[in-house]
């Protein structure tokens, strides 16, 4: 082989390349990734809806528009085993007080339009005892009204207190039912805790099926502030307002 | 008179054995002085050293349980004989080790016997602790006993008979325990020397990287050659093979990075090993990372094994191919080409390819988060689809990766999957 064909063989070569580059950049467009905290949060919302609105199942609650400190909180209490799923626990372990808190600023944020209400079904008594409750609370009991933490509006109090509307009966029951039997705990002291020991499981229920018959108002934001002291002393409020410690 | 004699032999046989036993147990074990010197004064710089070297020994993973207290222990370590539990090591006099002594604390290390003589289970990875300088035991004596006492009991054990008594763990340690130094190789470079100590010794890198026998034993403290982590369902790739977690060919920076950073354009650390970078290797000296990769690059290469070569049904590829546009090429691009530093890319990816499909499966199953470090604060996540996809989607999907774009890994079968969901809850 002369040298000429040899370079002219090895400029084919390389056209050849060339255009196998081209053809395959052509069809394989290279991700779109931003720089954002919204594109690095996308291992939350495959289980928590689109900017995590709830998905659609009923199980994984809704966390765009909740108090931020709320979400922290709920981020360290999974890293620490005071709730206890292993998906989200697993998942989140790896991460920086910083970024959990980050990541939950940017979650309790977001403004975004609730669904339409699904109506709820359930007897007339029970309702009345579910408002009640949530209302009213029961002081033979010592039980306080839920309002009274939650705002009037029951849409949460920010940093740390979150809103009971606009979340499906079984999370609620779920979440009631498991702070009964010390699968969710919240740090101490633990008031949400001392409160549902002393709900029966009637009364579970009534309550979360009230809530969750109730619509989500226009102003859907949590209360800034409370007009009276809590009832009860509460660890949450604590641990949000705690300066960021390194782990 | 015949049955006397083979009564009188199986007694001595018996006998014998629990001599032999019993000597194997006190190798290379010095007398504990009741009472020792202040000589090893607890200055700051030793307790700084010896935080240092817990760093490195990553002593607080284990040692802390869940949202506990630093060091009070309490942390479940589930093995196929039973859950064992870790011990409080902060100086609580009462439950935890503030009435010893740095002889104590040497001897556990050494030789994995407790204070109260006690054989020690070893999950306290004594097998490599115990190359550790009497130096480096008595700085990290010195850091615990200045780190603040938690009154906390510790948990018993709870595993099943026979694995339950002393005299089993001390079969179990005459068989494959033997107290050991570390040892300088005059023919290496003093970097190479001081990378085999933190490997061998306090990185106990072989606690996963080595595969393990029936009765959990490695076969050493130089066995890097991979396995699968018990009960937890991920592999730990065989550090010694090219196509698996060897680094052999890799540049001595970029495995520092990796250490340091959790991330470089070629790899990701995830699973078990985030654990290890968030909480040990992302603190340690560059001139440490640099001697562990002087060390990590010299393993003789170990040959792959012989791949498997069957050749999936196409309408399963096709089906594998839907279920990767859908749920994965958004981020890790149409043809498997991820994005530098953010997402991995799959194509060429021997993580993707290796036997077992482990991490390939437990990646898909639980999604994860490379480690918040200095270097990568923020990283980029990926989500589970343990409850999105069922076993025989997930099967399909990693197949096609695994296939796709010139990759060569083996098929993934739906009953894979089921077996590798059950790491999930560990």
């Amino acid at each position: 082989m002369t040298r000429a064909a040899r370079v002219s063989r090895r400029s084919l070569c390389a056209s050849l390349l060339a255009l196998l580059g081209a053809v395959a950049s052509a069809v394989a467009a290279p991700p779109k990734v931003e720089d954002t905290i919204a594109q690095r949060v996308q291992a939350c919302t495959e289980c928590h809806g689109q900017s995590g609105r709830a998905a659609s199942d009923g199980y994984y609650p809704r966390i765009a528009g909740k108090p931020a400190g709320y979400l922290y909180n709920q981020l360290l209490n999974f890293r620490d085993g005071r709730r206890r799923y292993a998906l989200m626990t697993t998942l989140i372990d790896p991460l920086s007080d910083d970024y959990l808190r980050e990541i939950a600023d940017y979650f309790g944020a977001l403004d975004l339009p609730y669904p339409p209400h699904q109506p709820v079904t359930a007897p007339a008594d029970v309702l009345q005892r579910g408002e009640q409750l949530v209302l009213r609370g029961d002081a033979a009991r010592q039980l306080p009204s839920c309002v009274q933490c939650h705002g009037q509006a029951m849409t949460g109090v920010a940093p740390a207190i979150p809103g009971l509307l606009g979340l499906p009966v079984d999370y609620l029951i779920g979440q009631l039912g498991a702070w009964k039997i010390g699968n969710r705990r919240a740090a101490t002291p633990d008031c949400m805790a001392q409160i549902v020991q002393r709900m029966g499981p009637q009364d579970i229920g009534a309550a979360a099926r009230w809530l969750a018959a109730q619509p989500v108002p226009a102003q859907s934001k949590p209360a800034s502030a409370l007009p009276q002291a809590l009832p009860i002393s509460c660890g949450v409020v604590v641990q949000v307002s705690k300066p960021v410690a390194s782990k | 008179m015949k049955r006397i004699i083979v009564a009188l032999a199986v007694f001595g046989v018996l006998l014998v054995a629990v001599v032999v036993v019993a000597v194997l147990n006190f190798r290379d074990e010095d007398s504990v002085a009741p009472v020792e010197p202040e000589s090893a004064a607890r200055t700051a710089q030793l307790v700084a050293r010896g935080e240092y070297i817990a760093r490195a020994g990553d002593c607080r993973a284990c040692h802390t349980a869940r949202g506990g207290e630093a060091y009070a222990g309490g942390r479940g370590i589930a093995t196929p004989f039973g859950t064992l539990f870790t011990s409080n090591i902060t100086p609580d006099k009462r439950t935890g080790i503030g009435e010893w002594t740095p002889g104590h604390f040497w001897r556990a290390l050494h030789n994995g016997r407790s204070r109260d003589g006690r054989l020690l289970y070893p999950a306290f990875p004594y097998p490599n602790y115990t190359r550790i300088t009497r130096e480096d035991s008595d700085a990290l004596f010195a850091y615990l006993q200045s780190v603040p006492p938690v009154e906390q009991p510790n948990t018993p054990h709870a595993l099943g008979f026979p694995y339950n008594t002393q005299v089993s763990l001390a079969v179990w340690r005459a068989l494959y325990f033997r107290p050991a130094r570390h040892e300088v190789d005059a023919a290496r470079s003093a970097e190479w020397n001081r990378g085999a100590y933190l490997v061998q010794s306090l990185g106990h890198c072989n606690a996963c990287h080595a595969s393990r026998n029936a009765l959990g034993a490695t076969s050493g403290t130089l066995d890097l050659s991979g396995g699968l982590i018990l009960m937890q369902n991920w592999y730990a790739p065989a550090l010694t093979v090219p196509g698996e977690g060897g680094v052999a060919d890799w540049d001595a920076q970029e495995i520092v990075t990796f250490l340091k950073t959790g991330v470089t354009p070629n790899a990701w650390v995830k699973g078990p090993m985030a654990e290890v970078v968030r909480d040990s290797t992302q603190y340690m000296t560059d001139a440490d990372l640099h001697a562990m990769a002087s060390y990590l690059k010299s393993p003789p290469r170990a040959d792959e094994g012989e791949r498997q070569t069957q050749v999936p049904d196409p309408a399963f590829l096709a089906r594998g191919a839907k279920l990767y546009n859908d749920h994965c090429a958004k981020c890790h691009g149409d043809a498997g080409e991820g994005v530098p530093l953010i997402y991995p890319k799959l194509a060429g990816s021997r993580a993707v390819a290796m036997d077992p499909p482990a991490n390939l499966v437990r990646m898909v199953l639980g999604g994860g988060f490379s480690p918040s470090t200095p270097g990568n604060p923020r990283p980029y996540g990926m989500p589970p689809f343990a409850t999105v996809l069922s076993d025989d989607d997930i099967s399909a999907v990693v197949t096609h990766i695994r296939t796709a774009w010139g990759n060569e890994g083996a098929m993934v079968s739906a009953r894979d999957v089921y077996r590798y969901r059950g790491g999930l809850q560990q």
